[in-house]
């Protein structure tokens, strides 16, 4: 039953950080700066997300940074991200078994 | 021509396949933490997230009280907020309140940068497939991974932990390519990261992602600010005049 309150306590905070401002926000934002900030946001997120975690991804730095190489190449190239990212995983993978 | 649920969900294939794999993990943390295979999963269902998931499962271990869980919980998913306000700025008219309460639930770091690279305005047909797809992925992984536990050789689970970051990196690197202001802002995020991850380190994960994430924005969008709408840009000097005249 304590789980059970641990679970809605999470998932009601969790819900509500997403639902207020998504769904407050109507109008259109005209500070520059605000909108320029926004537009970074997304690929800010995700480098401070991925640099360095995706270095311990794998549990060994060898094959996470083999797997890590070889995303950052097929995604220059821009392969779809399904590719880039199971072609992470296979060379991972592959590195492992050595 | 493809409708736009069924874009969503084949767009939302790799975040469900990447979140397969993690939440597969996320099944076997949980179990052996002590919950239940149905908390396990009802703790995915009713969240969909994952950093939050980890530490709210080591609260409820540790039994810690129920504020130091919301408060934990706040921390991690604020970044969730920001970017509800930035997708809020790409949604097309069919946007109701209703509509804006059932897609809210699904915003992920994955539903949102896929979400948000779309050239066109977002409806919402298509949030409901990017999110059903990926919701899929993520409930029936940590059942998978809390029924079955440890049946995958350890070299498979190991090596699909990178399936995540490899999308992200496939989401980041086109767009680095592409603009120099984009690979500006992802190199100032990735030090500050480093920088939290090893030398301030009392700081935690999920602070540290939105503070390097919200200064490298800030830095970058005072050195190059985005461009207004097309037709206003070839005089950028005069419009932003104006803008400042109207407000």
């Amino acid at each position: 039953m304590k789980v059970a309150l641990y679970i809605f306590v999470m998932a009601l905070v969790t819900y509500l950080i997403r639902m207020i401002p998504f769904t407050l926000f109507r109008k259109k934002i005209k500070s520059r700066f605000f909108r320029s900030f926004l537009y970074y946001i997304p690929f800010t997120v995700l480098a401070a997300m991925t640099i360095p975690e995706i270095f311990y991804s794998t549990g060994e730095m060898l094959t996470a940074a083999v797997g890590t190489a070889v995303a950052v190449i097929l995604a220059y190239f821009n392969l779809p991200l399904i590719v880039v990212a199971l072609a992470a995983a296979v060379a991972a993978f592959v590195c492992g078994l050595f | 021509m493809k409708s736009p649920f069924v874009k969503g969900l084949y767009h939302g294939l790799p975040i469900a396949l990447g979140y397969l794999s993690v939440s597969f993990g996320f099944g076997i943390m949980a179990v052996r933490a002590g919950l239940s295979i149905l908390a396990s999963v009802g703790i995915s269902v009713t969240n969909l997230t994952s950093a939050g998931q980890a530490a709210g499962v080591g609260i409820i271990a540790a039994g810690g009280s129920l504020f130091e869980m919301a408060l934990t919980e706040f921390v991690i998913n604020m970044r969730y907020g920001l970017m509800g306000i930035s997708l809020s700025q790409k949604l097309d008219g069919s946007f109701n309140t209703a509509r804006r309460l059932i897609v809210a639930y699904g915003i992920t770091d994955e539903i949102y940068a896929v979400a948000i690279s779309q050239k066109e305005k977002i409806t919402a047909k298509y949030m409901y497939g990017l999110i059903l797809i990926s919701f899929l992925g993520w409930s029936s992984g940590t059942l998978i991974g809390a029924a079955a536990g440890e049946v995958l050789p350890k070299s498979v689970t190991d090596a699909m932990g990178i399936v995540l970051y490899g999308m992200f990196i496939a989401i980041i690197v086109p767009a680095a390519k592409k603009e120099k202001s984009v690979l500006l802002a992802i190199t100032v995020a990735s030090v500050l990261s480093i920088l939290f991850r090893y030398v301030l380190t009392f700081i935690s994960g999920g602070f540290a992602v939105i503070i390097s994430a919200v200064a490298a924005s800030a830095v970058v969008a005072l050195i190059f600010p985005v461009k207004d709408d097309e037709d206003e840009s070839t005089c950028e000097k005069a419009e932003i005049t104006e803008t400042e005249a109207v407000q």
